[in-house]
């Protein structure tokens, strides 16, 4: 019992690091049609600035308020640099899908070089409180609080946007453009200012999942980001491009199964991701949460 | 696709000019010789009809060699192959471009890895520029051609070429199989999910499972397994020959599909895949067919790379692999005919030459802030591939398009300046 707990909050530990990674995705692909490659530089720029200001800022540091600070200089990080990318880069290639990717891929390949050639292509120890490192019995279960912490902010984060998409007049928008961009634009809503704010919050995400990776895993390299981006591609996927909600159930999915099996046959675990997602796409291909012959299926 | 029109245009021009080209391009020699320039336009547009001065201006490179020329096209490709089976034979020193003279065994063996990245690059395309399909999991194809090489050299006591070909028909069996599963989706889904099949390649080639691939460290091929002809630095123009003859064997199956009514099927699908529906055939097999003959071909430069390398290592599997076979294939210039070769190539040399001077002393001199990104070859690349996506979105091959109109008014504008009639007549043959 104290196993299947563990494994139960493990799991959900690394459906909550999937989730954060996908959120951003499938919010950017639903909207705006753009598969952003360069998500997985934006996870390596937060964790990347929060380990700089966690060593070097004034202030922050990684115990107590100080990781507090240097988490939010992450967040902050990533979202400013989602933002750029989409006002320099993007922006001008407007309904261009492939040149988007192929822009993307320029950047995410040139970014981690840049990342690798500041920082170096070695793993660096990651700046993470005491207690990060500790555990907490529930139930028997000795689990590890970073599990908790990051099952715990994705909870936040998907809350967060739930409460944003529903109940705000850009969350509006935003749903309304993953529907029928055509149709809002022809009301005469620029999406594109949405645009720019999805990219933000799905780089404030991708960041704090960065952040929240090197508290995990202890370490953050520049290679990081891009191995991570493939399970959020995964999910992405599986969910349902463009959908909340469905993207969460998918990391859960994911998350859950890739756990369990990899604890009864190690390695398995991530070939029966895949596996799934191959069912998944010749029963359902539009996704959990996709409609079928929808403007994105 | 791209020197087809420019050859039809040098010889159908004399007889058919574009009314459009020719008073602009005659309009230079107006200050000049404002008589014979108006005349020439006026009377004769065609150019053909001229005798006198104009003949012995404008025949060398025009009226006699346009024939030649079409000629020259035509067999060009089978010249450079002649030229690169035989560069071997010569010492010939490029100062610039390689270190040592052409023959040597390190230069040999960089052209070879140019060659094999340059196939990979054309068989990539058949998909992505021929076939409109983006898929991000071409490099699984190609390692498993090398891995399976690894893999059953150290394995069994079969003969090189027995494993050669289990492993090319092993891997061709795998991409048929996949792709079957990957096609059920398309256009953004469909590159999601290659990449995800080909995530499984790298993580199964780095977990090593069984001790069969080595982990992270790869599986070295044994020499004793090997023919004494591909084994060691003297042989490594061995090597050399058999990287070109995979290049020729891919550009002459890519380029056959293209002339074959299945490449034009294939254009369609990229074009418009409901039209071709609506006619009666089947998309979703036209892309299989595509996708099953690129994962054959890339396994076969698995196999060449791996004798190449000697080994195997799971930077095969790499999706940054991928990655930069899109680069290669975007720099060189999608669905034509010799770009995605071209940009194959010209990103492998530079991946291979910006490490060395990345490493140089006159980078590092510069500051940190400089040096540091210089010495990343993928930073640069990276960055290149970016500008290209905005300014030269055809590549390579679209360059030598962009440029040509350049080229021909150059000739123009030098005869221009020495007589009004010379210049009409090569305005004449200018193509539009």
């Amino acid at each position: 019992m104290s196993t299947f707990i563990l494994l139960l909050l493990t799991g959900l530990g690394l459906a909550g690091l999937y989730y954060l990674v996908a959120s951003g995705l499938s919010l950017v692909f639903g909207l705006a049609d753009v598969l952003n490659f360069a998500h997985g530089l934006f996870l390596s720029v937060g964790a990347y600035a929060t380990w700089w200001a966690a060593t070097s800022l004034p202030g922050a540091g990684s115990e107590g308020f100080g990781f507090v600070l240097a988490v939010a200089f992450g967040v902050v990080a990533g979202a400013v640099i989602a933002s750029i990318v989409e006002l320099v880069l993007i922006r001008p290639l407007y309904r261009r899908t492939i040149a988007q990717v192929l822009v993307t891929v320029g950047l995410s390949l040139a970014g981690v070089a840049l990342l690798q050639a500041i920082w170096g292509a070695d793993p660096r120890p990651f700046p993470r409180p005491a207690w990060a490192s500790k555990v907490t019995m529930i139930g028997g279960a000795a689990v590890p609080n970073s599990s908790l912490l990051l099952a715990a902010s994705a909870a936040v984060v998907l809350a967060g946007l739930l409460a944003f998409l529903r109940f705000t007049r850009v969350g509006l928008v935003i749903r309304a453009g993953v529907e029928d961009r055509a149709m809002v634009t022809a009301l005469g809503i620029d999406v594109r200012k949405a645009f720019t704010l999805v990219f933000a919050i799905g780089g404030a995400a991708a960041a704090l999942a960065g952040i929240l990776a090197g508290v995990q895993f202890s370490v953050v390299s520049p290679g990081q980001g891009t191995s991570l981006l493939i399970f959020g591609f995964i999910v992405v996927v599986i969910g349902g491009m463009g959908s909340v909600t469905g993207t969460a159930w998918a990391a859960a999915a994911v998350g859950l199964l890739q756990q369990f099996v990899n604890y009864y046959a190690p390695g398995l675990g991530d070939i029966c991701v895949v596996a799934l997602l191959a069912v998944v796409l010749l029963v359902r291909p539009q996704g959990l949460a996709g409609v079928a012959g929808g403007a994105h299926a | 696709m791209s020197t087809e029109p420019v050859a039809r245009d040098l010889t159908g021009a004399p007889e058919r000019p574009d009314p459009a080209v020719s008073p602009g391009a005659a309009a230079p020699p107006v200050g000049d010789q404002p008589d014979v320039a108006a005349k020439s336009v006026v009377e004769q547009p065609t150019g053909a009809g001229r005798s006198g001065e104009a003949a012995p201006a404008g025949a060398p490179p025009g009226a006699g060699g346009a024939p030649g020329w079409s000629v020259v096209r035509r067999f060009l490709p089978v010249g450079v192959l002649v030229l690169l089976a035989a560069l071997p034979y010569t010492n010939l020193h490029i100062p610039v471009l390689f270190d040592r003279p052409l023959n040597a065994p390190g230069t040999l063996h960089l052209i070879a890895i140019c060659l094999v990245f340059g196939g990979l690059a054309l068989s990539y395309d058949l998909m992505f520029g021929r076939t409109g399909m983006l898929s991000f999991g071409h490099a699984l194809y190609f390692a498993a051609g090398g891995y399976g090489t690894a893999i059953l050299l150290a394995q069994t006591t079969w003969p090189l070429w027995t494993v050669a070909l289990v492993a090319v028909v092993g891997a061709t069996v795998l991409a048929a199989l996949l792709g079957s599963i990957a096609l059920r989706t398309k256009g953004i889904a469909f590159a999601m999910v290659t990449l995800a099949f080909a995530q499984i390649g790298a993580i199964a080639a780095s977990r090593n499972p069984g001790r069969l691939t080595g982990g992270e460290e790869g599986l070295s091929l044994d020499g004793r397994r090997l023919p004494e002809a591909l084994v060691g630095v003297v042989n490594t123009v061995n090597l050399y020959w058999l990287a070109l003859a995979f290049v020729a064997l891919v550009a002459f199956v890519v380029h056959r599909i293209d002339d074959a009514p299945a490449g034009r099927v294939l254009a369609a699908v990229r074009d418009d895949d409901r039209r071709v529906d609506v006619l009666g055939l089947s998309p979703y097999r036209y892309r299989l067919l595509a996708f099953v003959i690129a994962g054959a071909l890339a396994s076969i430069g698995g196999v060449v790379y791996v004798l190449l390398i000697g080994g195997a290592n799971p930077g095969l599997t790499a999706s940054d692999l991928t990655l930069s076979l899109l680069v290669m294939v975007v720099l060189g210039g999608p669905g034509t005919r010799w770009g995605p070769l071209a940009g194959g190539v010209v990103f492998a040399y530079l991946d291979h030459r910006l490490t060395a001077v990345g490493a140089s002393e006159a980078v590092e001199r510069l500051p940190s802030v400089l040096s540091g990104p210089l010495s990343e070859p993928l930073f640069i690349l990276g960055t290149v591939f970016i500008l290209a996506v905005y300014f030269f979105p055809g590549g390579l091959a679209g360059l030598a398009h962009r440029l040509g109109p350049l080229q021909r008014l150059l000739p123009a504008r030098v005869a221009g300046g020495g007589s009004g009639g010379a210049s009409g007549g090569a305005s004449g043959r200018t193509p539009s």
